[in-house]
């Protein structure tokens, strides 16, 4: 299958090991990966922070540079629960009639790297080999929004030598959501906090989750006080094999 | 008409208000403590529900439904009303509600010689008019009877929680409180005790004060009937006791038939506060020769609401019943508790309910007091989806800061507005990526970056972040594919 990858602007400036991960376990899986090189925001920044006009040229622009694409898949499910939920409305608000239709169009092809792997490719078990204490953390919009925190539990169940030590409040936020850890940051500081008590007291060497969004924010609490916990993308484990982690 | 919102136009901003609040280490126990409670109680009675999604999805479209339709049923529920002996204001904003609830009273205490005092039942719509301050503006004194506004009322504080008001002090400073204002400097601090020492200092007012006022949790369309109810039986007397009732009510409370009660019914108390039924649910219907109040007033209150109704995006949140639930699931809400939203409306509903009613002129910071984890939504009895109105908020904030010239051009204006730019120019955001490689070099120690300027200072005046790695994916994309085009022609030419 030919799979088109939204790397996402943040996971390509921050996280390119995320984006060679799922690149590895597609082609592992035999797929075939493209990458449109004009792409580069989804818009959910903008959105989000109430910049919608701004968003709408973005969105216009997703639609045009992934035009040929048959399956979309991007390793940040907040970025895709934007597109799900956001991007018809944001184009009904438009009027423009050519902008609706293509994104009428756009919408249903996109997935989430774990959504594509379980639901549309059927794969839970992609030969990953991770021997290491791992810790999960449910990200929001993968919990709320796309109702699939259970598939990347399946996955990550699945990788041979992993240690998978369940996080307590696993579904509570991590106290990211984008602009709001630097507009409110002493209420997103005290989210954190608890959110690394809970990642400290399982013990784990690692704390994945699908979003290096929550996991940036995470790992920069865990790193300030110098915990020797870190956080790696679930795409990174599923990577990794008895050759070696990406 | 001037909307008023208790005093949520003067109220400081959010993120300064919770800047206390979260170090208030008293304050973070006693609502971690009691929105757990609450919230391991709900999710109990809510699991024992299995027609749980049909209800919130009836609950949700009997609302919109009564909403597009509310002019019809407000006139409805006005004639029944009236029918059955009630009598019916309308009030556009808290003034003028205020002045028809005191001018009520005033001339009741004036006609028959009655003492200038009324028992209240929990309102928060009266807390959103101020009616205390005008009341006792006009020498008749408030007496709240719910235990949790008793405790505000004479600590003379302000409520944090739709539900439970003073759910953010435990039972020591109650007992303090108590003590202090009750003359009991030998009281106890067992629940029994402080229940016990409410009912004697209730007891008295049950029994000479002649006015009771309420708020309404239901209008019945139908029937004109009011529907409140409550767990402490304080109500129950309030309604029942006085000779004459006066009831406020926010327009959006109507509901078309007395069967849709039966959604409602097990919708509220189980999001509420963990029970399968309220322990006093009261449903009268005008007035009865010789039996409760000889005079029933109600006052239906617009102050805000009818320019909420008129926006479609954000209507959804006149569906709210007022069950608190979002408050306690909110891991905002749980962390600074309510008086960091500077409104009596707090948590989720309040973030989108405060700065609607004052048409976005106030309150503007609310919006954004949310990570958007969606746990808001979840709960919700009726569906409202609360995400979405912030979204919808934050881009009216937007829209009317960037129409405001007084304010000049925002930082953060700018910043979108440029990264905008360069997300719909792919070399500029190319180049951007290369110039940021080289910019953050002053700032990196050991890969590290502890410390960033002006906006961005608030991530990491508590967080640490990753120096930017040398190749970002779109690079080692090229590269690979590039390297994939030469491999054959190099094995051509190798040998």
């Amino acid at each position: 299958m030919r799979i088109s990858l939204f790397i996402t602007c943040y996971n390509d400036t921050l996280f390119p090991k995320t984006g060679q991960s799922v690149v590895r376990v597609l082609e592992r899986l035999g797929h075939t990966v493209d990458f449109p090189a004009d792409q580069t925001c989804c818009g959910q920044m903008h959105f989000n922070t109430g910049y919608q006009q701004e968003a709408l040229p973005l969105v216009r622009r997703m639609t045009e540079v992934f035009r040929d694409a048959e399956i979309i898949c991007a390793p940040s499910s907040s970025c895709v629960a934007l597109i799900r939920e956001q991007y018809q409305k944001l184009a009904e608000s438009s009027g423009d009639a050519s902008l609706i239709a293509a994104v009428n169009e756009f919408v249903p092809k996109v997935y989430e790297f774990s959504e594509l792997l379980v639901q549309k490719l059927g794969v839970e078990d992609v030969g990953a080999y991770y021997p290491h204490r791992v810790t999960y953390h449910a990200s929001c919009h993968l919990l709320r929004g796309l109702k699939a925190a259970d598939l990347q539990l399946r996955l990550l169940r699945n990788v041979r030598a992993i240690e998978l030590v369940p996080l307590e409040e696993m579904d509570v936020c991590c106290g990211f959501g984008g602009t709001f850890s630097i507009k409110n940051p002493d209420v997103s500081a005290a989210m954190l906090a608890d959110k690394m008590k809970a990642v400290l007291n399982t013990r784990a060497e690692i704390c994945t989750a699908g979003d290096n969004s929550c996991l940036m924010h995470i790992e920069g609490g865990l790193h300030r006080l110098r915990t020797g916990v870190r956080t790696v993308h679930l795409a990174e484990i599923l990577a990794s094999t008895e050759a070696g982690e990406p | 008409m001037t909307v008023r919102v208790a005093d949520a136009a003067s109220a400081a901003k959010f993120p300064i208000l919770a800047n206390g609040l979260v170090e208030d280490s008293q304050i973070r126990q006693n609502v971690r403590h009691a929105t757990n409670v609450i919230q391991n109680k709900r999710a109990r009675v809510v699991a024992e529900q299995h027609d749980w999604q049909q209800l919130r999805e009836s609950a949700s479209k009997i609302k919109e439904h009564t909403l597009q339709y509310l002019d019809r049923y407000l006139e409805e529920f006005e004639s029944a009303c009236i029918r059955a002996g009630g009598q019916v204001h309308w009030a556009i904003d808290a003034d003028d509600a205020n002045r028809i609830i005191v001018g009520l009273m005033q001339n009741a205490i004036e006609k028959n010689g009655w003492t200038r005092e009324v028992i209240k039942v929990k309102t928060m719509t009266s807390d959103e008019i101020g009616l205390n301050h005008a009341l006792e503006a006009a020498g008749i004194q408030p007496h709240e009877t719910d235990l949790a506004d008793m405790i505000i009322q004479l600590g003379e504080d302000k409520p944090s929680h739709i539900v439970v008001p003073a759910l953010h002090k435990n039972r020591t400073q109650v007992r303090e409180i108590f003590a202090r204002k009750m003359g009991l400097p030998e009281l106890g601090e067992k629940p029994q005790d402080l229940t016990d020492a409410a009912r004697n200092y209730l007891r008295d007012k049950f029994e000479k004060v002649k006015i009771g006022f309420s708020g309404a949790n239901f209008l019945i369309a139908e029937t004109g009937g009011v529907c409140v109810v409550e767990s402490e039986g304080n109500g129950r007397m309030c309604l029942t006791l006085p000779e004459m009732l006066i009831t406020v009510a926010g327009i959006e409370k109507v509901i078309p038939r007395q069967q849709d009660l039966e959604v409602f019914l097990q919708l509220l108390p189980r999001s509420a506060t963990g029970e399968r039924m309220n322990p006093y649910n009261t449903l009268w219907t005008g007035v009865h020769e010789g039996d409760g109040p000889r005079e029933f007033h109600i006052v239906l209150l617009d102050n805000g609401r009818s320019s909420i109704l008129a926006d479609k995006e954000s209507r959804q949140t006149l569906h709210c019943i007022r069950c608190g639930a979002c408050l306690n699931a909110c891991p905002v809400y749980s962390r600074t508790g309510g008086h960091a939203y500077g409104s009596i409306y707090a948590g989720p509903i309040g973030a989108i309910l405060t700065p609607q009613l004052q048409s976005m002129k106030h309150s503007q910071s609310l919006p954004f007091a949310s990570s958007l984890c969606g746990a808001c939504y979840e709960v919700c009895p009726v569906r409202i989806n609360i995400p979405d109105v912030l979204l919808h908020l934050r881009g009216k904030v937007v829209e009317r800061q960037q129409n405001s010239l007084s304010r000049g051009v925002s930082i953060e204006a700018v910043a979108m507005k440029a990264a905008a730019f360069i997300y719909a120019h792919p070399r500029l955001y190319t180049l951007g990526q290369k110039f940021a490689r080289v910019a953050q070099k002053v700032l990196v120690r050991k890969g590290w970056i502890h410390w960033l300027p002006g906006m961005l200072g608030g991530w990491t005046a508590v967080r640490d972040v990753k120096q930017l790695p040398d190749e970002p994916f779109r690079e080692w994309w090229a590269k690979r594919e590039a390297a994939k085009r030469d491999e054959p022609m190099e094995k051509s030419y190798g040998g």
